[in-house]
């Protein structure tokens, strides 16, 4: 333990993960497989796990483990993992800063102020949820106005009730799981209003956690009024046209004591900025190479600091990836680093919003390469295709795709090979 | 006589509206576009089931909630029952991953067990 | 008969505070009477957080002797109080060839209210696009005033409050004043819990509801209208859009709209100017937000509007007579009203406070307090710290280590530290004021648990009652049977 602030006496660490949730511990994890030795988990809460610890409804794991895990089920498979691998990790601690040349400062009750100095840093800070300020709601600004997260956690870790009578506005897999949630402890879930012609949550969400309550799901609505100046007494909600505009006359004002908001996700990439690394104005996080190594040489990212999810299986998945990666350059000399890096961007069209990694190095690349993206609108019975210059290397008919859920595509080295900027790599939904 | 049912399937996000006719024994599903949305439909009106989850409170443990769920899927029918018996449900540190809490719930034969750890702390 | 105290305060906003810390330096019994929770919690916690230079009230008002004298007087008392106030300057920007007089009358205002020509300079569009480049091509020309600064009204208020309280000023919260009334003594004033007290002199600082107080006492009526005003809040990373406080020239687009960085690096954009006829019709609308976002891209056309963190709305105290009311009352001596304070009044209150505080004084033949505190230190900042100087907080009190609100980097020391001051927080809002805990770009989603936490046991009531502000606004709901 150092109580130091002396630059000079900074620690040295191998790879340092800052977060302790699904992809900072999946990133650990596969560092450490990977060779890495001296790794050490930043997590602020004071538990590993994450969001998951929250997260106590069913359906995690599918992907990873074959079966379906609770949120806490599917953390401890890999937090068994970080402890059986000796992986330190440091609880209640907050990363104030973060330089590019991998500096760190560390502060918590305990320690005091401690600077690292890493060879490696993985970003895994996740995300936060979009609150009503963003949203410009208007109305007054009393109690029982959550974000579906705060809320689940009051729930599930503290164990309070938030409401009796629930308006839910946004019909992501948050609110959703809420709406089951509150109406399970004994509150009554009005009506969960979407501002989108479309839920951005699971179908499987909507059946199990809505219909099987008769809890009703009104596409193209929004909240227009809040009442109540110390409690929510009411809130009212209207149809919106296709500009998103609330239209007038279609108001409906429901007398509930709570508004949970479940409106997006947004990267907590503060730490990110830090560093200067190129962010993403599509996807708020890092923008990324091949090696999901940011635009500064040593930082990579993960998971939902990098762009938002749908599951957490990709999450890991992708964690793990970061995790070799980081190992890799830890373990590797300053020479070897970066060297002849011709990395191409890869465009995007026809409705495809982003692409993570977005540029690739067909030299540095492995045999195979997930590209991972998510599209802009609903679109039946379309083709996803990637081309190389005018050449298609790959096509995927779909039935569906939707903005809620993520898609990839392979990439292959052999497919890639001698591929410059000026040929170009784009990913394309087409008919 | 028969009866029909308007369903959604849940096996993709294709999400197909299902209409499911039971004319006594038989039971046809349309609206689906693969197998998956034909046995899902069936098994919704002759036997829907879930996992329920929930918490329950914990006596000196390292935190206050223990997360628990159904060991295996329960009919639908018998959620409420079970949350029921959840809420009168008290745990004691320490709790291990798969600890039964409630044997044989709402006698739906499944039993309510943990979902996570939790320690002790040191009073 | 003696009275309870030699004076009662009425309203606990920046005025009332302002009042009571120069009362309290003084040798007085002074008690102030706050309807909220807490201090802080009416107009002066929604406002634009300017302290105006003093060339925009008429010359001979008292808006316009108090704001100069306010506003020099806020530079010491920053440094006294330790609170944050930063002279950033600013702009009234003119947008037509036939305004360009008014721009001149602005100017010769200031010089009439008592500023100098080192403060005050008339600049053309391009001067003023060349201090702030994001100002729109049709600013033709700008009055800029130096002396304009910015503050921390929560920080203002509660540095004042608990420095009259640390010369023996005491408060009373969750009290409402239901009458005032001559007595041989002074005053009787009478209580919403039924509590009568008795005060040799009562000084009326009630903000939006000073005309009612007032006109218990006095023949001479007064009518306040709340004037509604709306804003929005931007996050950090839009700070620095503009470092001056970017004002309009009222005309053309009627009252205008100011865009302002505050003075802990957000961005803020409003008001509107509302007449309403409820005095606690606090809610947004969606108009008014349009109008907000509408006016403010006249000055500066690319309002980085897509990062707005929240909104919110204030009621100015606007008197019909459209003047500050201050001084004793004509037909009620010992009562003092500080009365119609809206805008300047911020910055007005040092001024406000010290001349009412002498006044009464002067009344009262009261001596000045011999070992009356002069400063008062303010709760540390972990965020603005160096970490050598966090390091030795930590080592100090652990829980300055341990982050709660992370958008802020509000500590749980901070946090219990703001709940143990006197006046101390009592609520979420109480805490968010203090130590800005979900004042940041998540607005409190991950804090929320953890504040209420502290509050509970710092106060010692259970999680169930932790309010956001006034009892009604608890944040969870008591479960059935328990």
């Amino acid at each position: 333990m150092s109580r130091t602030s002396s630059p000079e006496a900074a620690e040295h660490v191998g790879v340092l993960i800052i977060g302790g949730g699904p992809a900072g511990l999946a990133a650990a994890v596969a560092a450490r497989k990977a060779g890495a030795q001296d790794l050490l988990i930043v997590e602020r809460d004071r538990m590993l796990g994450g969001i998951l610890n929250q997260c106590i409804h069913n359906g995690f794991g599918l992907h990873t483990f074959k079966e379906e895990l609770t949120g806490p089920e599917y953390a401890s498979r890999f937090i068994s993992q970080v402890k059986e691998l000796d992986i330190p990790y440091l609880l209640n601690t907050m990363v104030l800063n973060l330089d590019r040349d991998r500096n760190v400062t560390l502060m918590s009750r305990k320690d005091g102020i401690r600077r690292v100095k890493a060879d490696a840093v993985i970003l895994a800070m996740g995300c936060r949820e979009r609150p009503r300020g963003a949203l410009s709601i208007p109305g007054f600004r009393p109690a029982g106005i959550y974000t579906a997260g705060t809320a689940q956690r009051l729930m599930n870790i503290e164990g309070y009730q938030v409401g009796r009578r629930v308006v839910i506005l946004g019909s992501g897999d948050i609110g959703l799981i809420m709406a089951r949630r509150m109406t399970l402890e004994g509150a009554k879930v009005l009506t969960v209003a979407e501002l989108m012609p479309y839920s951005g949550g699971l179908k499987r969400n909507i059946v199990q956690c809505l219909n099987d309550y008769d809890i009703p799901l009104q596409l193209s609505h929004t909240v227009v009024d809040i009442h109540g100046k110390d409690r929510v007494s009411g809130v009212t909600i209207a149809q919106v046209d296709e500009r998103r505009s609330p239209i007038p006359g279609t108001e409906v004002t429901y007398d509930c004591d709570t508004l949970l908001l479940s409106c997006g996700l947004l990267p907590e990439n503060e730490l990110t900025r830090m560093t200067g690394a190129e962010m993403s104005s599509v996807t708020g996080g890092a923008s990324v190479d091949e090696s999901l190594q940011t635009s500064i040489p040593g930082v990579f990212a993960c998971g939902n600091v990098l762009h938002v999810h749908d599951l957490v299986d990709y999450v890991s998945e992708e964690a793990s990836h970061a995790g070799e990666s980081a190992a890799l350059y830890a373990a590797s000399s300053e020479g070897e680093r970066r060297a002849d890096a011709e990395a191409v961007e890869i465009a995007v069209a026809g409705g495809v919003r982003y692409t993570v990694p977005q540029r690739i190095d067909p030299v540095r690349m492995p045999d195979k390469v997930t590209v991972r993206f998510r599209v802009a609108d609903v679109y039946r019975d379309k083709t996803i295709a990637v081309y190389r210059g005018e050449k298609r290397l790959s096509a995927r008919k779909t039935r569906v795709l939707a903005p809620g859920e993520m898609e990839q595509v392979i990439l292959k080295k052999e497919e890639l090979s001698g591929l410059t900027a000026a040929e170009g790599l784009r990913v394309v939904i087409e008919d | 006589m028969s009866e029909t049912r308007e369903l959604t399937c849940i096996n993709c996000p294709l999400g197909c509206a299902l209409t499911v006719t039971i004319r006594g024994q038989e039971i046809t599903v349309t609206g689906n576009t693969c197998p998956r949305g034909e046995a899902y439909g069936k098994k919704e009106v002759t036997d829907p089931t879930r996992i329920v989850t929930s918490t329950v409170p914990v006596e000196g443990g390292d935190i206050a909630r223990l997360p628990v769920k159904t060991a295996s899927d329960i009919p639908k029918d018998k959620i409420f029952s079970v949350m029921e018996e959840i809420h009168a449900a008290r745990v004691k540190a320490p709790v291990r991953i798969g600890d039964v809490v409630i044997r044989n719930v709402a006698g739906t034969g499944a039993d309510i067990v943990a979902a996570r750890n939790v320690n002790e702390i040191a009073v | 008969m003696k009275t309870d105290h030699d004076v009662i305060i009425i309203g606990g906003g920046v005025t009332g505070c302002a009042v009571a810390r120069e009362l309290s330096l003084w040798d007085l019994d002074v008690l102030l009477i706050e309807r909220g929770e807490d201090i802080c919690s009416g107009t002066s916690k929604a406002n634009s957080a300017i302290v105006h230079a003093g060339f925009d009230a008429k010359p001979g008002t008292k808006k316009a002797r108090f704001n100069v004298e306010g506003s020099r007087r806020m530079k010491e008392l920053a440094v006294d109080l330790d609170f944050a106030w930063k002279n950033n300057g600013a702009l009234v920007l003119c947008f037509s060839e036939e305004e360009r007089a008014a721009v001149q009358e602005l100017y010769d205002r200031g010089i009439a209210n008592g500023l100098t020509g080192e403060e005050l300079r008339i600049l053309s569009g391009e001067e003023a696009r060349k201090l702030e480049p994001a100002l729109s091509e049709e600013v033709v020309c700008a009055l800029e005033a130096k002396s304009s600064a910015i503050v921390c009204p929560f920080e203002l208020t509660c540095a004042l409050a608990e420095n009259a309280a640390a010369n023996g000023v005491s408060f009373r919260f969750l009290s409402e004043v239901t009458g005032v009334e001559r007595s041989e003594e002074g005053y009787i004033v009478r209580l919403s819990d039924a509590s009568v007290l008795k005060s040799r002199y009562v000084v009326n600082a009630a903000g939006i509801f000073s005309d009612s107080i007032h006109n218990m006492v006095s023949g001479h009526k007064l009518a306040i209208t709340p004037r509604r005003g709306d804003y929005l809040l931007m996050d950090k990373e839009a700070g620095g859009t503009v470092s001056h406080t970017i004002f309009q020239l009222p005309g053309k687009f009627g009252k205008g709209v100011l865009v302002t960085p505050t003075v802990h690096g957000n961005l803020l954009a409003g008001p509107t100017a509302i007449d309403t006829a409820d005095k606690e019709d606090t809610a947004t609308t969606a108009a008014a937000l349009a109008e907000v976002q509408e006016r403010a891209a006249v000055s500066v056309p690319r309002m980085p509007f897509k990062q707005v963190i929240t909104s919110f709305s204030g009621l100015r105290a606007h008197e019909a007579g459209g003047d500050f009311v201050i001084g004793e009352c004509e037909d009620a001596p010992g009562f003092f009203d500080a009365a119609g304070i809206e805008s300047p009044g911020l910055s007005a209150a040092p001024a406000i406070g010290q001349y009412l505080a002498g006044l009464i004084a002067d009344k009262a033949g009261a001596r000045t307090k011999e070992n009356a505190v002069l400063t008062r230190t303010g709760i540390p900042h972990m965020a603005l710290l160096s970490d050598e100087e966090r390091a030795e907080l930590i080592l100090r009190d652990p829980a300055y280590g341990q982050i709660v609100c992370r958008c802020e980097n509000v500590t749980e020391g901070e946090i219990r530290e703001a709940i143990r001051r006197t006046p101390g927080a009592r609520s979420m809002d109480g805490v968010k004021r203090r130590v800005r805990a979900g004042m940041g770009r998540c607005q409190a989603g991950f804090c929320t648990p953890r504040v209420m936490e502290i509050l509970s046991e710092e106060l010692g009531i259970p999680m169930e009652e932790v309010c956001k502000n006034v009892p009604g606004s608890e944040l969870l709901i008591r479960e059935e049977g328990k």
